[in-house]
């Protein structure tokens, strides 16, 4: 039963990841490149190497926080794209709050986890205010979400080249340099030739936390049902308002954090590089993953490969930088339709263990749900 | 040359009416083409990627062949073709039309650059402006009349449609289709084609709003041209509550908006001009609040539109 | 960290795979050869900063021995950490050239501890003792070239106004803006610049409007500090300004108002750098350079430009080139009315407080916050 489940789950991405192989072998090969030596250098910059291991675990482990950002509300049928803003707000938080801890001469870990709790309020406040508009507004959360990334990106901008600028970081706007003592390390890999900090962990923890919360929580039960079937929550007397408040808080704590690590794992302080488009990023790597939280972890991962393998293509076989971009594209196009088209094929069926349809509905039912 | 007296903070104004309708054009085009999408019942969120396809195909085509209007044509059929795209992949079972308007988002820009590399560096001949400020002595005053054709063409865009959405027959499938897909189903009128025309309209608007920027304002091809015109845009069609005429207002307004930051700039107000420049985003956040009411339905929104349910 | 062996774990990572489609696809690790990495924050071919980079790889390209592998629209994350990581470790790179400013802390100097066998050699000027020694960091004292557009466009200007449209109010912007304005006022002191700053380094949109806003204000010459300065030039050139350029040669995109610019000379530093590092002579950590030693150049000028201009100018350039002329030399006044620079103060373009410019001189219309 769980093997069916389980089949039935990875289905359409696997089938999407083929035709996505496909078409891009298909775009390539009219563009004049070989497909075969494109899918080599892919396969060697992402997992060919222990090097493309951690390149690509280390941009792996943002997406797996920002995903959560669009995963979480998406239980609720809310689509969140502002990942983005609450990456920055996240960020900024984070920083202003290590550098004021940093001279109060606190316990480095103590400093962190205020960093990251800031973080997360931080990023959680902006997403919230979406669901929150939503819910009492009937404002489009699609639409606000990135509305406020934009206007976020603006007032982080506003604060690094003003109040909290660095009137030493010159020709770079940034804020002063947290303390070496407050960045994250590494995570102990024994002899494995790869670092990694620990900011991955952080976004694989939240990921099983998320896992359990929605599907193994009479709280994540509730969330599904608002999410199912938005009339029949209300009468069943769900609390929906607070549902989506604290749903779109944790989503938004997520990419928050994902700011926090960045300024702590990577950067050393915030300024405009902070604003990479992780959070954006995040929006493919929730869908992608069909909104599930655990699926997140393989998604963000392969994503991250494709991405750690673009310069490979572009520097040996002259691919333009935007060759990743339209390989995400089409395998985002191509999951929807194999979706789609799992219904109306009934691919699924011949698939399907005769005993099993009934699980298999339920199944299907929940996954695409929103 | 022909540089006149300064007009100091009379230049404010100015450039705000300039600037609007200087910025505008990408925006009325983007919103006209999403109300005839929205109208039908589908939201396009992908129409940041088609405007950013549009700037690329147009450039490219208009530079091949030294016609600006080829690249228009170009423009709003690689639009039609990403419209028809999304509009295809709607119309199978059980599909988001807001995750496929992401997809098409990447993949449009992604396409974009892509195929628009070699077109950076080369200059294309871009669209013709008509001199509307030949009475003026002023070459402040004749500088911002210097109006683009495709700027009158939306112009003339926005009431037509508007006349053809109330009045005609093809409008009023479309409206119908939109209320209710059982109503046109029992009419004999097939929601899938006629969702998958209007979102190929929708798309094909959006790709020669897109050439606006690069054939005519700022006029070259770039991976950095479009800073979310597209998706502002659409946030602009529920403000404007799916009225054509009420796109071109908002359309202006934004337009105007933009332009605030720097004018206000060269007249000596320089603080917080980030948040000056990021005006526009603020605003429409703050009109879609007010206009918004969590009890009932938006005023004019189409009820098979999955945004407002 | 360790410095990764790069195939240390090859039979646990799917090495077989690897090494096959390494020999399909041809690495650029070729025999014998030397090979160059750089890396671009933007488009290779965007009149702009990197294409002033790009013009210094393709002169690179030419010499023998050396292979160049590039990459571009790298932003200032990790992606850049993996990129110089990747060039080294896939490519058999053993000069990089991170070339924007933002990479150099902490990506350069995270990467130069790792690889202490990799010369990087980073465009911004900013070793400082104690960082690692194959990092160097290099940088044009390009407000000479500015100082001499100034000159240059006074002799143009009708209005006596001009206007610069510039990213972000940091130091090295402020020195040009400065430089641009006392260039022209001494040939011309009632002389004004205005400025406005777009919040970031690439805004193509609002470059052009404030452009346009600055053309409204009756600004007759027109100059940017952008990565890429093609919006603003064109933009002028239709509004029938004068225009000096900045970074590369802009003169195809404004043949009627492109009266001069300035330049990074990198195709004449680039190669010189790539000798000395293939013949393994030190380079210095910090390496700064005005006309004296190559780092900068003017743009031609446009046949318009009078010979007054191009007199004064030149005289000017050769003493540049000789070492004997600092731009600022007090008494200065910023536009506030305070003094910056003192009677008698000179400072020569070496000089560390200009590194930390945070004022706008007098006749400059604008404010730093």
């Amino acid at each position: 039963m769980r093997l069916a489940r389980g089949i039935e789950a990875a289905l359409p991405p696997v089938l999407a990841l083929l035709a996505t192989a496909v078409l891009f072998a298909a775009f390539l090969g009219l563009s004049g490149t070989d497909p075969r030596a494109a899918y080599g250098l892919i396969w060697l910059g992402a997992f060919g190497t222990a090097f493309s291991w951690q390149n690509t675990l280390l941009r792996a482990a943002p997406l797996l926080l920002t995903g959560l950002c669009t995963a979480l509300p998406a239980q609720l049928g809310l689509v969140i794209i502002g990942g983005e803003g609450a990456f920055v707000l996240g960020a900024l938080a984070a920083a202003a709050v290590g550098l004021k801890l940093a001279a109060t001469g606190m316990a480095p870990v103590g400093i962190d986890g205020a960093m990251a709790l800031a973080a997360m309020a931080a990023g959680g406040v902006v997403i919230a205010l979406s669901g929150a508009l939503r819910h009492w507004r009937g404002v489009n959360e699609t639409i606000s979400s990135l509305l406020l990334a934009y206007i976020a990106i603006a007032v982080m901008n506003q604060l690094v080249e003003g109040v909290l600028r660095d009137p030493a970081s010159l020709n770079k706007p940034s804020t002063r340099a947290l303390p070496d003592a407050l960045m994250l390390g590494a995570i102990p890999t024994g002899s494995l030739p790869i670092s990694v900090h620990v900011g991955l962990l952080f976004g694989l923890i939240a990921c099983l936390l998320a896992y359990g919360l929605i599907f193994h929580t009479t709280f994540g039960f509730a969330t599904r049902m608002v999410g199912g079937n938005l009339r029949a929550a209300r009468m069943a007397g769900l609390p929906v308002g607070r549902l989506i408040l604290i749903v779109t808080a944790l989503g938004g704590a997520a990419a928050g954090l994902a700011g926090m690590v960045e300024v702590a794992a990577v950067q050393g302080a915030a300024s405009a590089d902070i604003a990479a488009g992780y959070g954006f990023t995040g929006i493919l790597v929730a869908f992608l993953a069909r909104q599930n939280p655990l699926a997140i972890i393989p998604v963000a991962v392969l994503l991250g490969g494709i991405d750690a393998s673009g310069g490979l293509l572009e520097q040996r076989l002259d691919l333009p930088d935007a060759t990743i971009q339209v390989l995400r594209g089409l395998l985002f196009l191509s999951l929807l339709t194999v979706e789609a088209l799992q219904g109306r094929l009934r691919l699924a069926e011949l698939l399907r263990w005769r005993r099993a349809p009934a699980v298999a509905q339920a199944v299907n039912a929940t996954v695409s749900g929103p | 040359m022909n540089a006149g007296a300064a007009l100091g903070w009379w230049g404010v104004p100015l450039a705000v009416f300039a600037g609007a309708i200087r910025v505008s054009t990408p925006f009325l085009f983007v919103s006209l083409g999403e109300v005839i999408t929205e109208k039908s019942g589908r939201i396009n969120l992908g129409l940041e990627g088609t405007l950013v396809m549009g700037a690329m195909a147009g450039y490219a085509i208009a530079y091949l062949t030294l016609s600006p209007w080829l690249g228009v044509l170009a423009a709003g059929l690689a639009g039609l073709a990403l419209g028809l795209l999304h509009g295809g992949i709607c119309a199978l079972p059980r599909v988001n039309d807001t995750a496929v308007g992401i997809a098409l988002m990447l993949f449009g820009t992604g396409l974009a650059f892509y195929l628009g590399k070699p077109f950076i560096a080369p200059k294309a001949p871009g669209l013709p402006a008509i001199d509307l400020g030949f009475w003026s002595a002023s070459p402040q005053v004749r500088a911002a009349l210097q109006i683009n054709v495709l700027f009158f063409i939306g112009l003339a865009c926005a009431p037509l449609l508007g006349w053809g959405l109330r009045h005609t027959g093809i409008g009023l499938t479309l409206r119908m289709v939109g209320e209710s897909a059982d109503a046109a189903r029992a009419m004999g009128r097939s929601p899938v084609r006629v969702r998958l025309l209007a979102t190929g309209f929708g798309g094909c608007m959006a790709g020669i709003g897109g050439c606006f920027l690069s054939l005519g304002y700022p006029g070259s091809w770039n991976e950095g041209l479009s800073s979310g015109q597209g998706i502002t845009a659409v946030a602009l069609v529920i403000f404007a509550r799916w009225r054509p005429m009420a796109c071109l207002g908002a359309s202006l307004l934004f337009g105007g908006a933009g332009a605030l930051g720097p004018a206000l700039q060269s007249v000596g107000v320089s603080g917080f001009y980030h948040l000056f420049n990021a005006a526009p985003y603020i605003l429409t956040l703050a009109i879609l609040i007010l206009a918004s009411r969590p009890d009932r339905m938006l005023g004019g929104a189409p009820g098979e539109l999955s945004i407002t349910k | 960290m360790p410095a990764f062996p790069s195939l240390t774990r090859r039979h646990l990572l799917g090495g077989a795979a690897l090494a096959a489609s390494q020999g399909a696809i041809g690495s650029a690790r070729a025999a014998g050869k030397f090979t160059v990495g750089f890396i671009y924050v933007g488009t290779r071919n965007d009149y702009g900063y990197n294409q002033a980079h790009a013009e210094g790889a393709a002169a690179v390209r030419k010499m023998p021995g050396v292979v160049v592998v590039e990459q571009e629209r790298v932003p200032e994350t990790v992606a850049v950490g993996n990129a110089m990581q990747g060039m080294v470790q896939l490519d058999g790179a053993s000069l990089l050239f991170p070339t924007s400013y933002g990479y150099y802390d902490p990506f350069v100097l995270k990467a130069a501890k790792a690889d202490p066998a990799v010369t990087f050699l980073h465009c911004g000027g900013l070793w400082k003792a104690g960082q690692p020694l194959n990092a160097h960091s290099y940088f044009g004292y390009i407000d000479e070239a500015v100082y001499l557009s100034g000159v240059v466009a006074a002799h143009s200007s009708k209005t006596r106004k001009f206007g610069f449209v510039a990213a972000k109010p940091i130091p090295q912007v402020l020195r040009n803006i400065n430089a641009f304005t006392l260039g022209a006022q001494s040939v011309q002191p009632s002389i004004t610049t205005q400025v406005i700053f777009t919040g970031d380094w690439f805004l193509p949109v609002r470059e052009a409007e404030a452009t346009n806003s600055l053309a409204d204000q009756g600004c007759d010459v027109i100059t940017c500090h952008v990565d890429s300065p093609k919006v603003v030039i064109e933009t002028a050139e239709k509004r029938g300004l004068f225009t000096t350029g900045y970074h590369t040669n802009q003169m195809v995109l404004a043949p009627k108002g492109y009266l001069t610019g300035a330049e990074w000379d990198w195709p004449s530093l680039y190669p010189r750098l790539v000798r000395s590092a293939m013949a393994k002579q030190p380079i210095p950590n910090m390496l700064r350079g005005g006309f004296h030693s190559g780092f900068v150049r003017s743009s031609p000028y446009n046949p318009i430009v009078p010979a007054a201009a191009r007199k004064q100018a030149d005289a000017i350039r050769a003493r540049f080139l000789a070492g004997n002329v600092a731009i600022f030399k007090g008494p200065i006044q910023d536009n506030k009315g305070s003094t910056v620079i003192a009677a008698g103060t000179v400072l020569d373009e070496h000089d560390v407080t200009l590194e930390q410019m945070n004022y706008l001189v007098a006749g400059v219309a604008g404010s730093v916050s």
